[in-house]
């Protein structure tokens, strides 16, 4: 009897102190700006799973995944770069890396990560193991004069190719050789600011606050250069303010299209990939901050610059005009599909909640609280180009 | 100067000192509009992102009507927009103020 006794309390301590098994992908994170939190979700149950503080300024901060989903990288506003384990729900590893940064990339073979710096200047590659230094490249423009960098995006065979805000370049380094890159410069228009790699990899787009029109690389033929797309598309007329600068991605190409936000005007510009024409133009309720394709590109979700960052814009891209408009919550920062896109999360900073909606009928399905949220970024990133 | 006159001198100093300053509700607005909103462009801690540092520090050589213009009427060639739709010159003067100094949280 007391054999039997130990035998199941042995085995009762066994149930208790086995580990959770847990897949990677379904889960993700929210950035809490204000606080320097990041909070751990699941996907799947909708519900979140851990907090995790002590990120620094997370004001303008943005996140990538290891390939296998189990490790963020987290880049903050103060050159934090930190990396968390979504399994153990834990910091592994944190650096400064700059003095002010804006983001950062993941290179193919998931063991380069790349910080893109507005201050000093220039692009950083750690190795993601580690986040050891390997190689940093300036980006300077002129004798002494350092750009800040925009746009950074992972392209194939290790490349990453990003825009210069103050020197009007594309670049593209190659870290196939981590330690020693190399760096190829292309002219590409007044004050990129933001950029975005196509879904395929091939083309890398550079949206220009300083005129109207975006600087497109054709990555699969470099030596042809930077050249305009969407020239003029203001005509001459006179701006709207912007209030705040839009953000590109690879999440703009649906259905054969790149959707990207006009600047200074409140109205998202259609380009067909294959010509890279001008091919429509949507009217919207705001300047376009993120323009984003639910996975399957059948819709595209719209936020807003202030003062109009209460709203939302549903575009179908089959009907070509928004189909739902409406107003989910108070400073609506950022937007993430669920990874086959049947709903997608929405951070309303002024409410301190993430808003969970139904992509098909736009039926509310829940939320999270969260102190300030801006950025969410689920694991489906890792395995996507650009992302 | 007799007393009666020096404390209507008091009285009428600090009256000019608050017509001169939002109330308390429109303080904490404003302060929510240039942490949050400004705060895209000069980080929500100020410390300059796309758009330049705004610490006492990084302005304190520049003359505050200049920066107070700047906030209402927006820099052209710059992506610094006019904030005249949301605010008031008075306003614009006041941010400028404190952020010269120590800019509430």
């Amino acid at each position: 009897m007391r054999l039997l006794l130990i035998a199941l309390f042995a085995l009762l301590l066994n149930a208790c102190a086995g580990p959770q098994l847990r897949g990677t992908g379904d889960l993700g994170l929210i950035i809490e700006r204000a606080s320097g939190h990041i909070t751990l979700v699941n996907t799947t149950a909708r519900q979140p799973y851990a907090r995790i503080g002590g990120l620094g300024d997370l004001s303008h901060a943005s996140a990538v995944y290891s390939r296998d989903g189990r490790y963020a990288f987290i880049f903050g506003r103060d050159g934090g770069l930190t990396k968390i384990d979504l399994l153990e729900a834990k910091i592994v590893k944190r650096i400064i890396q700059s003095g002010n940064a804006i983001g950062g990339s993941i290179s193919q073979d998931g063991r380069i990560v790349v910080a893109q710096n507005y201050t000093p200047g220039g692009i950083k590659a750690f190795d993601s193991d580690t986040l050891e230094l390997l190689s940093e490249v300036p980006a300077e423009y002129a004798p002494g004069q350092f750009s800040k960098v925009v746009g950074l995006a992972d392209t194939g065979g290790n490349k990453f190719a990003y825009a210069l805000f103050d020197g009007g370049e594309i670049r593209v380094t190659d870290f196939s050789n981590p330690r020693q890159p190399t760096t190829q410069k292309f002219p590409a228009g007044s004050q990129p600011y933001d950029g975005l790699v196509t879904p395929d990899g091939r083309y890398f787009l550079a949206g220009l606050f300083g005129e109207d029109g975006v600087a497109m690389l054709d990555l699969w033929q470099p030596e042809k250069g930077a050249k305009k797309i969407l020239e003029n598309y203001g005509r001459g007329q006179e701006k709207l303010p912007v209030f705040k600068m839009p953000h590109l991605r690879g999440w703009s190409v649906a259905q054969g299209k790149a959707y990207l936000p006009a600047i200074g005007r409140h109205e998202v510009l259609i380009v067909d990939v294959a010509t890279w024409q001008e091919v429509g133009r949507i009217p919207v309720r705001g300047q376009p901050v993120f323009v984003m394709a639910r996975p399957d590109g059948r819709q595209i979700w719209v936020n807003f610059a202030f003062p109009d960052n209460a709203k939302v814009d549903v575009i179908d891209t089959l009907a070509g005009k928004v189909v739902h408009a409406f107003e989910p919550g108070k400073g609506i920062l950022h937007m993430e599909f669920a990874p086959r896109g049947e709903n997608v999360w929405l951070s309303a900073r002024d409410d301190n909640k993430v808003l969970i909606y139904n992509t098909e009928n736009f039926a509310k399905l829940g939320e999270i609280p969260a102190e300030s949220p801006s950025g969410i970024f689920f694991t489906a990133r890792a395995v996507r180009i650009g992302f | 100067m007799s007393p009666s006159n020096f404390i209507f001198g008091l009285f009428f100093l600090s009256t000019v000192a608050i017509a001169g300053e939002p109330d308390v509700a429109r303080q904490k607005e404003l302060v929510h509009l240039v942490r949050q909103d400004c705060g895209s462009c000069h980080g929500m801690t100020l410390k300059g992102g796309l758009g330049p540092a705004l610490l006492p520090e990084t302005l304190r050589d520049k003359p505050a009507e200049g920066l107070a213009a700047t906030i209402y009427y927006g820099r052209p060639g710059t992506p610094m927009p006019p904030w005249k739709a949301f605010l008031s010159e008075a306003e614009a003067a006041w941010i400028v103020d404190k952020l010269m100094t120590a800019f509430p949280q």
